[in-house]
């Protein structure tokens, strides 16, 4: 049995290539200007590493925001469900999913077969998203890969005193003027994402073990963030950003076993 | 004859209103500048060029705004939201409710018959609903903050932004630019949205007539006409000075009014 899943984010698309339980191919691509465009360049990528046809696959399933414009999928499935089951299936002791994607962040705890007990999450407001961090590297003219690296090696403590992120650029951007370190300032960045994503799961009652998925989620920085602020111990995951579209492959998954 | 000053230092735009008696001699409205006190020292000076006084003149002085600590020649500091319901108070003698609209903030009180402010709230933690949000969506537009409060009277199919937060309403106004949606549309949303946050504080202080607004966005009719529509009252024009320069004139009645008491 071959089955896909397709995640069209805001800012990436991912796919995933499932055989019999085994991942085939996982790329990720940056955002297209249309949903479709990026879905089709995606999964030809994942087919191309495969070796396979479209019509070797037995069904697909597509997630993420621009999911209701993949021209291939069988069906959908929520970005929250997608999360949960690619998560528990990566790492089964996994009870807790913190996703921060580039216009969300969400907390999921979720049962032994993956399935979603509660969630919480935050699209109103950027900051605690991953575009919050985009802004910044802009801003400071940093890539956003090298952030994370460059938060873990800061000295001097810094806080942040604004919370929205139009006000914080302002506020770093005088940082800079008054002659703080960058990785300081980045590693205040990092603490004061991380403490929105904190408070956003607090309210649903985290429960170990804990993992981070999404694209974020490789920024070393932001995952040591988090886990302080947690105050718990988070764990590594091998594939975080491809978690969604490896949910919705399993997904598809089922559906073939119970048509 | 006695002279009195409030100086009003704000996070974008620093005022001062120099009062003869209860009259304004002069006032003056600059952009704020890195130091707060190089921000107070610039606009004072404006002021009393304005009026053509020197410093020596000035019996008393109120600093007032997120800066008001470090003015060095103030005798005294007194609160925002005092300075503000004072000075509405004066400009508009009936005013119950004052919107105010900061360059970081947004602030609704209501006052009692006698003026004093007896409930008021602040929102100085999110963008959305500040004069920072239409600084952004200005700059977006590539027009300027009157324009922005003047052409959406001609706006014939507004748009309505689906986002509060001021980087997503951003990113939504540049795809209604990208689909040619005219100008005109895009700020009638802008102007509409700005007005639905400001109307939020204003019904959880409950709303009182007369209801006035001060800052700087006050000029903005776009902004204005929008809340009128949302909150279903007309909004008392401010005529007697401007409306920007409400907190320092209020500063500046602070003072009169302590000058008065320690000559008595």
């Amino acid at each position: 049995m071959i089955t896909a899943g397709c995640d069209i984010g805001s800012l990436t698309a991912k796919a995933v290539i499932l055989k019999d339980g085994k991942i085939l191919s996982s790329p990720v691509i940056k955002r297209k200007q249309h949903p479709d465009e990026a879905a089709l360049e995606v999964i030809g990528l994942a087919l191309d590493q495969a070796g396979m046809y479209m019509n070797d696959i037995d069904y697909c399933v597509g997630t993420g925001y621009g999911c209701d414009f993949i021209p291939f999928a069988n069906g959908t499935e929520s970005e929250i469900s997608c999360h949960g089951k690619g998560a528990v299936w990566q790492r089964p002791s996994a009870r807790m999913v913190i996703d921060i994607g580039g216009q969300d962040a969400k907390a999921i705890k979720v049962g032994e077969d993956g399935s979603v007990r509660r969630y919480i999450y935050n699209d109103k407001c950027a900051s605690g998203t991953g575009r919050f961090l985009e802004i910044i590297a802009e801003a400071l003219d940093t890539r956003l890969e090298d952030m994370g690296d460059l938060a873990l090696s800061s000295t001097n403590n810094l806080t942040l005193s604004n919370q929205c992120v139009v006000f914080a650029e302002t506020e770093i951007i005088s940082l800079v003027n008054e002659g703080k370190e960058i990785a300081d300032i980045l590693n205040a960045l990092h603490n004061a994402v991380a403490n929105r994503i904190v408070s956003l799961a607090r309210s649903i009652e985290p429960e170990e073990e804990i993992v981070m998925t999404g694209g974020v989620a490789k920024n070393p920085g932001m995952f040591s963030a988090l886990g302080k602020a947690l105050g718990m111990d988070l764990v590594k995951m091998k594939s975080p950003q491809i978690n969604g579209a490896l949910g919705a492959a399993l997904f598809a998954m089922e559906q073939v076993l119970v048509s | 004859m006695m002279f009195v000053a409030g100086c009003d230092i704000g996070s974008l735009t620093s005022k001062a209103v120099i009062l003869k008696d209860n009259k304004i001699a002069g006032s003056c409205v600059i952009t704020s500048k890195p130091k707060p006190w190089e921000s107070a020292n610039a606009v004072m000076d404006s002021a009393l060029r304005d009026s053509g006084l020197s410093m020596d003149d000035i019996d008393y002085c109120v600093g007032t705004g997120y800066g008001r600590d470090k003015i060095p020649f103030i005798n005294e500091a007194v609160s925002e939201i005092a300075c503000h319901g004072k000075g509405a108070r004066w400009l508009l003698p009936s005013a119950r409710t004052v919107i105010d609209i900061g360059g970081q903030d947004c602030k609704a009180m209501k006052m009692d018959e006698n003026g004093k402010v007896n409930k008021f709230i602040t929102n100085d933690k999110c963008a959305s609903g500040t004069g920072r949000f239409l600084e952004v969506m200005s700059r977006v537009l590539d027009i300027s903050l009157d324009e922005l409060g003047t052409i959406s009277s001609r706006a014939e199919s507004p748009i309505t932004l689906a986002s509060t937060c001021t980087v997503w309403a951003q990113a939504d106004v540049i795809r209604h630019l990208n689909n040619k949606v005219p100008v005109e549309d895009i700020a009638a949303g802008i102007n509409t949205a700005m007005a639905s946050r400001m109307a939020i504080l204003v019904n959880s202080v409950g709303m009182e007539s007369d209801v006035c607004m001060t800052g700087g966005v006050a000029k903005n009719n776009g902004v204005l006409s929008a809340l009128e529509q949302l909150l279903g009252i007309r909004i008392k024009r401010i005529r007697r000075a401007d409306p920007q320069v409400t907190g320092a004139l209020g500063a500046a009645l602070f003072a009169l009014e302590k000058n008065k008491g320690g000559s008595e």
